[in-house]
This record gives C-alpha cells, structure tokens and sequence, in this order.
C-alpha cells in the first residue's frame, strides 16, 4: 500500500513534467521521434533509480553541509556509465539524443528527489520513488514524441501511419512544436487533475505520513 | 570559423532556448518580472563565458594530457558549481539587492543546463580558445534576449483573458512555441 503511493506519487500525482515542471530542456529537444522519447525516458530511470538507491545508502554517511556536491557527482557517476553503455550498444540512439545524454547531470528532478527523498528515506522506498518519478518521466517523454511524430512525420515508432497523400506539419517535429504540444498537453493534464482531485481529497493526511517515513 | 559568425549563430539563429532547448527551467521560472530576467541573464552571462574558459584550460590541459577524458561530465559539473557559489558570495557581499531579487535561482544555474551544454558543446565542436569565449558569450547573450523577451510578453498576461487550465506555464509554453517560430525567421542569416 504504502510503496504503491509513492510509486502512484511519482508517476501521476506529482509527475516531473506536467505538475512540477522540471527537466524539460532535454524532453523537449529529444522528443521528434517516438523512439527517442523511449530511450530517453529509459535513461533516465536508469540514473534516477541508481542514484537514488546509492544517495539512500549514503545518507547517514554524506555530511549535511556538502550533501549536494556529494549529490552531483553521484547522478554524474550514473550518467557517465549509461552514456558509456549507450555509446557501445546503442550507437544510433547515442547519436541521436547527443549531448542532452551528458545532460541528464543537469535534470533538476534526479537532484530533487535525491534532496527531497532517497536522502530522508529507506533504500526500498527510494527505488520505488526513483521508479515512478522516472516512469513518469518516460510517460511524458513517450506521449510528447508520439503525438509529434504522427503530426510532424505521419509515422508512429518508425512505421507510416498514412498513405503517400498525407502531407506532414514539419513545424511539429522542429522546435515550436515542442513547445506548442506540451503546453496544450499540460492544459489538458490540468483540466483532467483538477475535476480529478474535487473527488478525491482524502488521501493528504497519508501523503505527509509518506514523507517522514525513515 | 569566423567569431562574428559565431556570435551572430548562437545567439539567433542556434539560439539555445527556442531552437537547442538548454535553459528551459530558468526560462520558465525566472521570466515573469523584466527586472527579475535582466539579473538573471547578467548572472548566466558572467558564469557561461567564466566556466567555458575555465572547463576549456581544464579538458585541454589536464583530462586531454591524462587520457581521462571520461571524467569530463563529473569534473566539469563540479567545477560549475563551485563558480557558482563563488558569484553568489560575490554577489551576497557587492550587491545585496541583487541578491535578493535572484533569491532561489542563483543556486539554480547548478543546473542550468546552458553551462554545463556550452561546456561540453565547446569541446565536442574542438573551438579554440578565442571561439570558445565568443560562442559562449553569444549563447549567454541569447539566453538573456530569449528570457528578457519573454519578461516583456509574460507581464502583459495579467492583462489577458486565459482560460484556466492554461494559465500558468502551458500558456507560457505556447508563447515561447511562437516566439520560437519567429526566430525560426533567422534561419537564413548564417
């Protein structure tokens, strides 16, 4: 129960990109593709789920004033490793996500939930939350990309959707139509969130609870 | 490559927001008051051209000389941070004012991805050292124009009739989707 909650935290009800908007710059340039969007969103539980399993293991160790430089090259050390992994196994997806995998460093969600919950909490709660957050990350990720791979490309994971007519809206896999589809996804999310959450208020008590398990 | 066209590329036409998306977070978080986005984009500016030259001595001189060019990602994020936090003690002591107005971002540009994407991008592209200060200085200095930009267009929004679900950072996001269209028109300069 309790691990499903925060599991269900991270992918829906404080998901990165649509309600704390944070780590967009690499989700928008990635995102042309369907499949780009996946190996993405996959790289990034990677990190969130080591880094956030490690920061765990670490939090009685690390020193309160240091935390974060101690933070930084552990999320850097991860990187580093699935970049090296990417670059030999997966050298098309390493070519076509380029410096946005090194800038996984940067992602402003992988360093608040290290700072907000793998160095407050357990190590099985920290993976779960690593987890979702992650997950729900790669459900952006992989939403955005296929909306703007059918528009822009008429295609879905590489296969042609339409006949030869079909003419594609190329503005949607250039940069405007990053951000013009995620701000109407994220209006959307809201709509649905908000009559969502009038029928549901009672899971807040258990929520605070969450945060302050050790 | 020409410095001119350096500048004149990653300012505009390669502008890191609206066409590399480096920088989004700050982009969306520090633009809704002018003052708030000039300081903002001082302070990226000053970092960005100081780290690049900094990351630049750093790679050629040691990580190249070593063979550890693996530890790129970790050495040059720390040595990001550590700029950071000494322009923040600068700017706690020489301007209190601005200080407070930057308030949670300063600490912010940490993770900002624009530094740490311009360090790395200036290796990856093997600039020397003159081009490397120089794309570093355009690539701040779009940043600033995208944000101050976005500064002006945010202010008039309490002016404007949004529907709800869309008020906040989606209406922001279309914005910069037609800002972006616009500097799409730059595309031909270089």
């Amino acid at each position: 129960m309790k691990l499903s909650k925060v599991f269900f935290n991270g992918l829906i009800k404080e998901n990165t990109i649509f309600v704390q908007v944070i780590g967009m710059c690499a989700l928008l340039a990635v995102t042309t593709s369907a499949i780009n969007g996946l190996a993405m969103g996959i790289a990034v539980i990677a990190v969130t789920v080591g880094s956030n399993l490690v920061i765990s293991l670490l939090r009685k160790v690390i020193p309160d004033k240091i935390r974060i430089p101690a933070f930084i090259v552990v999320i850097a050390t991860f990187v580093t490793v699935v970049e090296m992994l990417m670059k030999a196994y997966t050298p098309d997806l390493y070519k076509a996500l380029g410096i946005f995998i090194p800038l996984i460093v940067v992602n402003c969600m992988i360093l608040g939930r290290a700072e907000a919950f793998a160095s407050k909490n357990g190590v099985i709660p920290s993976i779960v939350d690593g987890l979702g957050m992650g997950l729900g990350y790669t459900l952006a990720a992989v939403t955005l990309g296929v909306i703007r791979e059918i528009i822009g490309a008429g295609s879905i994971f590489g296969f042609q959707l339409f006949g030869a007519g079909f003419e594609p809206a190329l503005i949607f896999i250039m940069p405007p139509g990053a951000f013009i589809i995620l701000g109407s996804l994220m209006g959307l999310f809201n709509h649905f969130r908000k009559k969502f959450e009038k029928t549901d208020e009672k899971g807040e008590a258990l929520d605070e609870y969450i945060y302050n398990i050790d | 490559m020409n410095i001119f066209t350096i500048l004149i590329s990653t300012m505009f036409v390669n502008n890191y927001v609206f066409a590399q998306f480096l920088g989004i977070c700050p982009f969306l978080g520090v633009s809704s008051k002018t003052e708030t986005a000039t300081g903002m984009g001082i302070a990226v500016t000053f970092v960005v051209t100081l780290s690049s030259v900094i990351t630049y001595v750093i790679h050629h001189y040691i990580l190249a000389k070593l063979e550890l060019e693996y530890l790129q990602t970790i050495v040059f994020i720390l040595v990001i941070a550590a700029l950071v936090q000494l322009v923040e003690m600068f700017l706690k002591k020489s301007s209190p004012g601005l200080y407070n107005a930057l308030g949670v971002y300063l600490p912010l540009i940490t993770t900002n991805c624009v530094v740490l994407g311009v360090a790395i991008l200036n290796i990856d592209k093997g600039y020397n050292i003159i081009e490397t200060i120089f794309n570093a200085l355009g690539a701040s200095l779009g940043f600033a124009i995208a944000l101050l930009l976005m500064a002006g267009v945010r202010e008039k929004f309490d002016f404007a009739d949004i529907p709800k679900p869309l008020q906040g950072f989606p209406i922001s996001l279309i914005t910069a989707g037609l800002m972006s269209i616009a500097f799409l028109g730059f595309s031909g300069l270089v």
